[in-house]
């Protein structure tokens, strides 16, 4: 029992799934590079490739914070707002300096717009954090529209009208934004695999235990608060160097949310997940949006929010739990026919025995419909069922029967 | 070097006109094993959240080892070689086993490691992994838990998990470790195991523990002096048989 259970432990928490979203991406990265200089990709895919680009660096950065952090924030645009100025701010006065490749001043303005992105993480984290759920939402969701509203009315970043910067050739963009997204991803991924990562974990997982093993809370709160805005601030020079011209109307409350239901689909603490999702939204997104156009525009977000709800209902649903198991490649080895009988008969079984496991949680008996995820795999179940019954046992062989163990014990020790 | 390693001078608490707590002073020496028990609500978990800083005392004060800790935080407390479990389980229950006991060695000197260190993944960050992970196990094999290591605390048995817990609270390198009712759901056998796993890790980790247990048979087994509580007063102290043979013990339990 104990060695099933600590391969499937394994299994969760196997490495592979740490390297394969660096291998997917750049997999993803070479072959468009290749369809690039062979046939050339089209003019609207070179602008859909960085916005998927960004977005997946939004929904994993946000993922820190959601998913891992816990913390419910509703202003991730805001940051995002912060960066794209800033950043794009300092693009412009590098190059109005001139001389200086246009490689080091994307690199040096996602690097101003991180810091000063982070420094707002900070500013807005420290008092924000010492709320809880919901308040911390809504106080991060007036972060958000008070950065935008700020941005509308400083004349010096061009106001409501935008600010311009330079748009970047398509070629060369979607390679920049996809090389940083794989730094993002390596960022995030080795931090949470990491000590520091652990306790952030613990800290979602129970903070009054985190707080009394010694965890400073305040400071991995804060620590993972900014370095979600660093990221998005990133984000927000990519999206500046995309659309060519920044408005402040992009950032407002409706972003942040796009970006949390990508986490949300995504799967909140996993940031293979949170790629997928940001993908496929972002591209569902702006497919709708050509595809629909004219007369059709009115619909599109109908179609958009049918879509979301549908995913949604698949992915969460307890009564979709048999599709989503039956398209599960963990439980394809398992489709052999005897194989099927045997858990039919377990399960069968399983009602009838006076269960003390998942005491916790009495519905998981009837809703499982595998024994995947169950602790006891369903053979021990099946051999040894008379354990699970009280059998009367005389006392003197109970002693003795302690007394081994003891014995048992001791020698283990030594 | 104080005579005592924790004292706690007229240590009192009152949540509005509630005297939870009352002119409480406890002396505990260096290598005790020192039990505090009393009937329901009255006031033993309310002092360890005192001295651990969940709470913070209304009046009087505590020191360890000379040191005053009162008003520090829970955090700076645990630095200082404090460390608890609690009456109900509050393990990190969606981690493994061993990540539990490597969340309690976090804030070991000999493993420190800067945030940008694990995230650029530079050859320090691995070297204080391996020892984390070998150092974690060690502790482990203490209770006997090395073969579930790599199980989800939650899925481990009632039992396991309480040992779980000391067992993270030892990893901090406490002074001081306070067991909130470490034998509570526990079967005899189980009990039994715990009185040897305290006296081996109080002798061999140059520990002192402070217990709050309702279970009388183990507190006489293990404890060597004992302060008895009631109605957030202290009833008597003194050594253990002669605690529970006094009357007035006696009478706060059974009534009478």
């Amino acid at each position: 029992m104990a060695e099933t259970m600590t391969k499937k432990s394994r299994f969760q928490n196997g490495k592979w799934k740490n390297y394969i979203s660096y291998a997917v991406i750049l997999a993803f990265l070479i072959i468009l590079i290749v369809i690039n200089l062979t046939k050339g990709l089209g003019f609207s895919d070179k602008s859909t490739l960085p916005r998927i680009a960004f977005s997946c660096m939004l929904a994993v950065s946000l993922n820190l914070v959601v998913g891992f952090l816990g913390e419910l924030s509703l202003g991730h645009a805001g940051f995002m707002c912060v960066g794209a100025y800033l950043g794009c701010y300092t693009a412009n006065v590098l190059r109005g300096a001139g001389g200086m490749p246009e490689l080091l001043v994307i690199v040096i303005s996602m690097l101003v717009a991180g810091i000063v992105a982070a420094i707002f993480g900070f500013i807005i984290g420290l008092p924000a954090l010492r709320l809880k759920g919901d308040y911390l939402a809504i106080a991060t969701l007036a972060f958000g529209e008070i950065v935008r509203c700020i941005f509308k009315n400083l004349p010096f970043f061009g106001g409501a009208m935008g600010m311009s910067t330079k748009l970047y050739d398509g070629n060369t963009l979607f390679i920049i934004a996809f090389v940083t997204l794989l730094f993002v991803v390596f960022c995030c991924q080795n931090l949470i695999n990491s000590k520091h990562g652990r306790a952030v974990v613990a800290i979602r997982d129970n903070e009054i235990a985190a707080k009394a093993m010694g965890i400073n809370v305040t400071y991995y709160k804060l620590l993972i608060f900014m370095i979600a805005a660093f990221f998005a601030g990133m984000a927000g020079v990519l999206y500046g160097a995309t659309i060519g011209t920044i408005r402040q109307e992009t950032f407002s409350y409706n972003y942040s949310i796009e970006i949390l239901v990508m986490v949300v689909l995504g799967g909140m603490g996993s940031i293979n997940g949170s790629l997928i999702a940001a993908a496929v939204i972002t591209w569902l997104n702006i497919t709708l949006q050509s595809q629909l156009s004219g007369a059709l525009a009115p619909v599109k977000s109908i179609v958009y929010a049918l879509i979301l709800i549908v995913i949604v209902i698949f992915s969460n649903a307890p009564a979709m739990k048999g599709f989503r198991e039956s398209i599960n490649p963990r439980n394809w080895k398992r489709k052999s026919p005897e194989d099927a009988g045997k858990i039919k008969n377990d399960a069968a079984q399983w009602d009838r025995i006076p269960t003390k496991i998942h005491m916790d949680d009495p519905l998981s008996v009837d809703t499982r419909t595998t024994y995947a995820d169950s602790p006891v795999p369903p053979d021990v179940v099946v051999k040894n069922r008379d354990e699970f019954y009280v059998k009367p046992e005389k006392p003197a062989d109970t002693a003795k029967a302690a007394d081994a163990a003891a014995s048992a014990d001791g020698k283990e020790e030594k | 070097m104080a005579e005592y390693l924790l004292e706690t001078q007229d240590l009192g608490i009152s949540f509005g006109g509630l005297k939870a707590v009352q002119h409480a002073n406890i002396k505990i020496r260096k290598g005790q094993i020192y039990g505090m028990v009393g009937p329901n609500g009255a006031g033993k978990t309310t002092i360890f959240n005192m001295l651990t800083g969940v709470y913070l005392p209304t009046t009087g004060t505590f020191f360890l080892d000379g040191e005053e800790l009162k008003g520090k935080t829970q955090e700076q407390i645990n630095h200082k070689g404090i460390a608890r479990t609690f009456q109900n389980i509050r393990l990190f229950s969606n981690m493994s086993v061993i990540r539990n006991v490597m969340v309690g060695l976090h804030n070991q000197p000999q493993y420190k490691c800067g945030f940008l260190t694990s995230m650029f993944r530079l050859p320090k960050h691995f070297k204080v992994e391996k020892a984390m992970r070998q150092h974690a196990r060690d502790i482990l094999k203490v209770f006997g838990l090395d073969e579930e290591r790599n199980n989800l605390a939650c899925n481990l048995p009632y039992g396991q998990q309480r040992k779980l817990e000391i067992a993270r609270a030892l990893a901090t390198n406490p002074k001081l470790l306070l067991l909130d009712e470490p034998a509570a759901g526990m079967n005899p056998q189980e009990t039994a195991d715990l009185v040897r796993i305290v006296k081996k890790i109080r002798d061999e980790f140059d520990l002192t523990v402070l217990l709050i247990e309702h279970d009388m048979k183990f507190v006489s087994t293990i404890c060597e002096e004992l302060t008895v509580l009631n109605f957030g007063t202290v009833l008597i102290q003194g050594d253990t048989a002669t605690c529970l043979n006094d009357p007035e013990v006696i009478k706060a339990y059974i009534g009478g």
